[in-house]
This record gives C-alpha cells, structure tokens and sequence, in this order.
C-alpha cells in the first residue's frame, strides 16, 4: 500500500512537473530557445494567487484567474521586450538573457515582496474539514491536492492537444514551429504566433505555481527555480518539441523522484533523476519522444 | 497592358554579399515569364525579395498597382501573390491535408473544403494520402503538395522556385503540364527554372540573369533561339 501511496504523490509531483515542462517545451518548439526565466513565472503566479486570496480575501477561482491574467501579461512583455528583439542574435545570446531575466523576476520579486516566506493557504478542504479521501481503510490516502493535480494536468494535456491538432491558430503554432519562413508565405503572422505560445505557456505556468504551492505551501522567491529546472529536465527527458513528450517527461520524473526519495535517500534524489536522464539521453538523444525527420533531396 | 507585377531596380544584400544588382523586369497578366540563369545567379532571392521574405534596400516592387515595400511578409499572400519556395518547404511532420489547411490559412473557412476538392482533383495522388505526414511523401510527392500549398490561396500570381528540381523526366513532365493548365485556367506564372529548355518553351517571356544581373531578355522563342543563350543554358 506505501508503493500505491509513493506512486501517487509521485503522479501528482510529475503532473506539476508535466504543467511547467509544457510550457518548455511550447516555447522551445517554436522559438527554439530555452526560457530559462519559466521557472520563476510560477513563482510570480503563485504570489499573485497568494496575495488574491489570503490579504484581499478574494476566492480562490478568483485568485487562480488572476495569477493566470497576471503571468500571461508578463510572459507576452517578457517575450517582446527581451526575446523578441534578439530573434536574428546567436543563441547564447539568447539564452544568457533568459537567465537575466530570470534574476530580474527573482530580484523583483525579492523587492516587492521580501524573504521572508509566505504560507500558502490551502484551498483544497471539503465542506468537513477533510483534506483527502481514505481508501481500503484508511491505508490509502489520497489528499484533494494531489487529485486535483493529476486531473488539471490530464485537462491541460487533453486541451492542448486538442488546440494543436484541430484548431486552425493550433496547426499554425506547429506549421511556425516547423519553418518560419514558410508559415510567413502561408500568410501567418509569425510574431503573433510565437507572443500567444509564450501567453498560453506562462498562463499555465500560473497554473503549475497555484498547485506546486497548494502541495509544498512554502512561498519565497527563488520557489520556482528548482521545479523550473525539474521541468526542463522532463522536457528534455520527452523530448524538447514535443507536447506528449513534455507530459511523459513530467510524470516520470515526478514519479522517479518520489521514489528515489522514498526507497534511496532523499538528499541523493536529486542526483538519481539527473542520472536517469543521463542514460536516456545515452540511448535516445532526441528523449523520449523527441523525433528526428530527415529532409528529402 | 497594366503590368500585375513590376520590380523596379532592387538590390538584395546577404551582410556584405550583394546578390542582387539592380534588377528590374515585370510580369503582365495572364502570361508566364521565366527567370533563368546558372547557380547563385539571384534567382532565389529575387523571389523571396518579392515575397517579402528578404528585403531590397532600393527601388521598389509593386504588385497589382501596390508597392509591396512597406507590406510585411506575412500579409502578401492575402493579396493574390504566392510562392513555392525552392527545396518544397513543405511542413514535414503535418499531414498533407493539414498542409492544404495552412495554404488556405488567409482564406475564409467556408471555401477551404471547395478549395481542397479542387486541388485534390489536380492533383490525385495527393487526394490518397491525404492523412500521410509530408515527411514521409516522395520528392514528387512533396513538390506537388508544395504547388496545392499555394494554389489554395487562389494566387493572381504564382511564383515556382525550381518546380522540377530532383525529379524524374516524366514528373518534371508533369509538373509542367500542370504549369500550362494553371495558365490556361487564367493564372500569372513567374517561374524559375534549372531546366531552361523546359522553361523557355512554355514561357511568353524570359529574363536572363548573371550574378545578380539582368543581361537578357526576350520572348520564350527569341531566347530559345539565341545562339549565346543556347550555348551558355541549353547545353550547346
Ligand atoms: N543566406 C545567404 N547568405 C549569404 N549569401 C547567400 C545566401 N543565400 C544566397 N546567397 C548568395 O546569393 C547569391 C544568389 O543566390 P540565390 O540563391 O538567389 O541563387 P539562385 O540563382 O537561386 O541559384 P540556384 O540556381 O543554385 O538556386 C549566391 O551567390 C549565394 O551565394
Ligand atoms: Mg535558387
């Protein structure tokens, strides 16, 4: 029963893993540059929600929507104000900006904010008082948090897939994704395009902070770098590009993690999840999921 | 006759490469005209300059009476003028109807399932593996989904990158078989071709480039029977 208990905290870590990797991976796919400031979008997104809700007592839909409004905005001026004019520029350039704009929420943050850490306020009790459901008499126990977690996730995964496989702006996302100059001629505006990946990407970022706090409910400023850099590495793990990879990516590692934590030590889980990734990429350099197509001559 | 297309004296740079040199030329409605020349002659960029994908740092291109200068990229397939780049470009890991979709993108949603039978009747092949991803079509294949690409978005002006480049005697056959109905049915054709024999018969006019220059020009005929032309293009 412990292994059934493991296995779904690990679910439920690597659903939010999945959430953040998502917006990875999207923004990789199509501006093919690794936003290292991601990361702390969540955490800005979970201050947001923290403030909505606990000083100005505002519910915690309300809250939740604010945070996604909030972190939108942001990654859409972000991606205009530091990416965009860097389009043509190497790509270290870029990503030595990310990691600056990275400091800069951190710092900002540290600013409007201070240290000290901020108790998340848990949203997830039911009308009793109760935090979680009891199974097969009490040896199970499943907290609302975390089966709140896996179903967001499943949602998100389900819609985006939906967005990219059917919808006209979805398939002009991955036509941007593919060849830039091409989807231009197609008469898709691709600046437009790439601005909407970086919103849809930070507002589920807000989403991922919301829930990696309702979990883990200590807030501070540098909060969303390690799960931001967890989630790159699922990304990765997947198979950076890919959409089901970052969701494959983001539950695995969650899951390996919950269980080199609980069955290894848990100062050396850390090292156990880098070391997965190590072998998978040894024997599959595109990750999991990650696809090489050759071009025909 | 009211040229649909005219390219006034532009000149392309790569950083400190210049490609283009001054080139001027127009196309008038309702013919075919042909650019050729040997590799790196600019052929290329003077058809992404007009597309928009690259920039002229002087004179101007005007297309149907507007100056496409200041027109971004991505607006110019909207007003009537399409290109099939060189290489296909199609997008690989899309299917092939996802990739008649996105030629229809500036088109409203009513005609695209009218404007996909269309291409499908044109094209047949294309019509059966219509959920294939374009990776994993032929050459041919592939060539043929990059001109439905662009015919989906009813082009005034159709500009072919080398339409027949790698491909079978019979395909390039094909191709331009496809080239002359598409003229017929009404359609202006600026086309860009390795195969100058091929190009210069069916176009009304040519234009000969080198090194970023026009030194050239003259109907399909005139040039086809220009002994300087023969001996540098046509093998002799
Ligand atoms: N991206 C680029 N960067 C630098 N120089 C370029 C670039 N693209 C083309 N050139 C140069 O510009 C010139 C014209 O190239 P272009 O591709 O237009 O030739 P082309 O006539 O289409 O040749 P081909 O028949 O081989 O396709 C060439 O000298 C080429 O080296
Ligand atoms: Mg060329």
């Amino acid at each position: 029963m412990t292994f059934l208990n493991f296995l779904i905290s690990g679910i439920s870590l690597g659903s939010i893993y999945a959430i953040i990797a998502l917006g990875y991976t999207m923004v990789y796919g199509i501006a093919k540059m690794l936003n290292f400031a991601h990361g702390d979008v969540i955490m800005v997104g979970a201050y947001i929600c923290f403030y909505a809700v606990s000083r100005f007592n505002l519910p915690p839909l309300v809250g939740v929507i604010l945070a996604m409004i909030v972190c939108t905005v942001l990654g859409m001026v972000v991606e205009r104000l530091a990416y965009k004019p860097l389009r043509q520029a190497p790509s270290l350039a870029v990503l030595i900006t990310a990691i600056g704009v990275s400091y800069f929420l951190q710092n900002t943050a540290l600013l409007l904010w201070s240290s000290n850490p901020k108790v998340f306020p848990s949203f997830f009790v039911s009308g009793s008082g109760g935090t979680g459901v009891e199974l097969f008499g009490g040896q199970l126990k499943i907290s609302y948090v975390t089966l709140f977690t896996i179903i967001i996730c499943v949602i998100i995964m389900l819609a985006l897939t939906w967005f990219t496989g059917k919808t006209k702006m979805g398939k002009a996302m991955r036509a941007c994704s593919e060849d830039k100059g091409a989807a231009q001629l197609m008469g898709i505006n691709v600046d437009a395009t790439i601005s909407m990946t970086f919103a849809i990407g930070s507002g589920l970022a807000a989403i991922a902070g919301v829930l990696l706090c309702s979990a883990y409910p200590t807030l501070v400023p540098t909060t969303g770098s390690m799960p931001g850099i967890k989630a790159f590495t699922a990304a990765v793990f997947g198979g950076i590009g890919s959409i089901p990879g970052a969701f494959l990516g983001g539950l695995l590692l969650g899951i390996i993690e919950i269980f080199a934590k609980a069955y290894i030590s848990t100062q050396l889980s850390d090292a156990v999840v880098f070391a997965v990734l190590i072998i998978v990429l040894l024997v599959k350099p595109a990750g999991l999921l990650g696809k090489q197509i050759r071009e025909k001559v | 006759m009211e040229p649909i297309l005219k390219v006034e004296d532009i000149n392309v740079y790569y950083g400190s490469i210049h490609a283009i040199k001054g080139v001027s030329f127009e196309v008038n409605q309702g013919e075919i005209v042909t650019l050729i020349g040997a590799n790196g002659a600019g052929k290329s960029t003077t058809l992404n300059t007009i597309s928009g994908l690259l920039h002229s740092k002087t004179g101007s291109v005007t297309f149907l009476g507007e100056d496409l200068g200041r027109v971004p990229c991505h607006k110019i397939v909207s007003k009537g003028l399409a290109l099939v780049p060189e290489g296909r470009r199609v997008f690989l890991q899309m299917t092939v109807q996802e990739n008649l979709e996105m030629g229809a993108f500036t088109q409203g949603g009513k005609s695209v399932d009218a404007d996909l039978e269309r291409v499908y009747a044109q094209f047949p092949r294309l019509k059966e593996r219509c959920n294939q991803v374009a990776g994993t079509l032929s050459g041919g294949e592939q060539q043929m989904l990059a001109m439905g690409r662009a015919l989906m978005s009813h082009p005034k002006l159709l500009m072919l990158d080398e339409p027949s480049m790698g491909l079978a005697p019979i395909l390039v056959e094909q191709i331009f078989d496809i080239i002359r109905e598409l003229h017929k049915a009404g359609t202006t054709i600026l086309l860009v071709e390795q195969n100058a024999q091929a190009a210069l018969s069916v176009a009304d006019r040519g234009y000969v480039l080198e090194t970023g220059k026009v030194v050239t020009t003259g109907t399909g005929h005139e040039l086809l029977e220009s002994p300087t032309i023969k001996k540098a293009y046509l093998g002799g």
